[in-house]
């Protein structure tokens, strides 16, 4: 299995292009994801009888196959980039959700009484204390959320978007393989340049956490 | 929406779906063997690695960087690859199986061994036992919650994935995705996804009953 070098140089526009719709499917997913399971999360963490169903609901979507998910958006939205982000955002949400929840509980209680008998409101504490003292255990499951759906969009190119997965579709059909090449390498690339950014943006937000380390 | 429904319920239950070599029951037979079979696979490859890992406390760098390298390998690229390196046999489905699933065993794996009390393994040191028994005495079955956590995340991921051996001409529940969507018929889409979904939550609730049950010693 050789790599045709030429077909590289003559499709850079068309690669760069595809790279970066691949990038805004799977970034558009993260945020949408993030601003679902936020609030969930924190009605997970208060109302514990709600906590299982909201992981376990949560758990179930992720056992239907993304081939799946896509196509039964279809009547919804079409053949559009708003199944795939729609879709996406269903995968995040298992591990965002898990993740935050699991974040807040592990504020000590010591801290959040302090900030109790400080005479701290509870949005005022779940926004200033909570949160950033659960930031560590949150981004962890972002960075997971971004690496998975870069590695899914491909999987929407069965209804016509997927970004670099469009490469694959093109490469089994014509039995080439330097465009499946090329996708998995440049997904792979997108992947670990965008979890090495979410490691230095969690560098940047939680300074106390760094001198243990 | 409720048309779609009854439509699925007939697609379900209607007798003729379940016999024949396109019936439900053969299918379902297809989709477990692959599901399956990677997973044994990938926690025979993943399990010794990540004991190793955790016992001995190097290649955790390596575990971690495996684990976000796994997540990132795009599956449905995978197969293609791998079937147009080595032409039409199960092999490209199962590469891509093990591969996604290789990674959840081996962190959790390690994650559970280094969550071990070093105390605890001082004083197994301490009285005398020899590493392999501090291994599989004492460590192996105070993580076996998060081994055990790590196994049920890559069946259902390997179960939910399965769906694209029917991209590269084979068979199980992805058959009736993808017939369904190159017909046209939705119906046979959401009968698919559906299956698939109740195998994952299925055998991921006998996991966890299989754990209930090797854990029925320990309180809580």
């Amino acid at each position: 299995m050789t790599v045709d070098w030429s077909w590289i140089g003559d499709h850079t526009d068309d690669l760069t292009t595809l790279t970066f719709s691949h990038l805004q499917a799977a970034l558009s997913a993260v945020f949408f994801g993030l601003l679902i399971s936020l609030p969930l999360a924190v009605v997970a963490h208060r109302i514990r009888p709600l906590r299982g169903v909201l992981l376990g609901l949560s758990n179930v979507l992720f056992t239907i196959p993304s081939i799946a998910v896509f196509v039964l958006l279809l009547p919804v939205s079409g053949l559009t980039r708003t199944t795939t982000v729609i879709g996406l955002t269903i995968y995040t949400l298992v591990v965002l959700l898990r993740n935050t929840v699991e974040g807040l509980d592990s504020v000590p209680a010591k801290t959040k009484e302090a900030a109790k008998a400080m005479g701290t409101r509870p949005l005022r504490a779940l926004l200033t204390v909570e949160l950033p003292l659960a930031l560590p255990v949150i981004m962890a499951g972002v960075r997971i959320a971004t690496v998975m759906s870069i590695s899914l969009v491909s999987v929407a190119t069965y209804i016509g978007d997927g970004g670099l997965g469009q490469l694959f579709t093109d490469g089994f059909q014509r039995n080439f393989p330097t465009p499946v090449i090329v996708g998995v390498v440049l997904t792979l690339l997108l992947a670990l340049v965008a979890d090495a950014l979410l490691v230095a943006v969690q560098y940047v937000l939680t300074p106390w956490t760094r001198r243990r380390a | 929406m409720y048309e779609l429904f009854k439509d699925l319920g007939d697609w379900l239950v209607s007798g003729e779906q379940w016999t024949g070599p396109d019936g439900i029951g053969h299918r379902l037979a297809e989709h477990l063997q692959y599901s399956l079979l990677a997973t044994l696979v990938a926690a025979a490859i993943a399990l010794p690695l990540g004991l190793l890992i955790g016992h001995t406390g190097k290649g955790a760098f390596l575990a971690i960087n495996l684990a976000s390298f796994g997540r990132a390998l795009p599956t449905v690229g995978l197969v293609v690859l791998v079937f147009l390196a080595s032409g039409l046999s199960m092999w490209p489905v199962y590469v891509a199986l093990v591969a996604l699933a290789v990674p959840s065993i081996v962190t959790n794996t390690y994650a559970g061994m280094t969550a071990v009390d070093p105390d605890v393994k001082d004083a197994a040191r301490g009285q005398g036992m020899r590493w392999h028994q501090v291994l599989f005495q004492v460590e192996l079955p105070l993580a076996l919650p998060l081994i055990m956590t790590g196994l049920r995340l890559a069946l259902i991921q390997v179960v939910a994935t399965a769906t694209i051996a029917a991209y590269v001409s084979f068979g199980g529940l992805g058959r009736y995705v993808f017939d369904g969507l190159a017909q046209r018929d939705l119906v046979q889409v959401l009968g698919g996804a559906v299956l698939v979904a109740l195998v994952a939550v299925v055998l991921d609730l006998g996991l966890s009953g299989l754990q209930r049950v090797l854990f029925r010693h320990r309180p809580a």
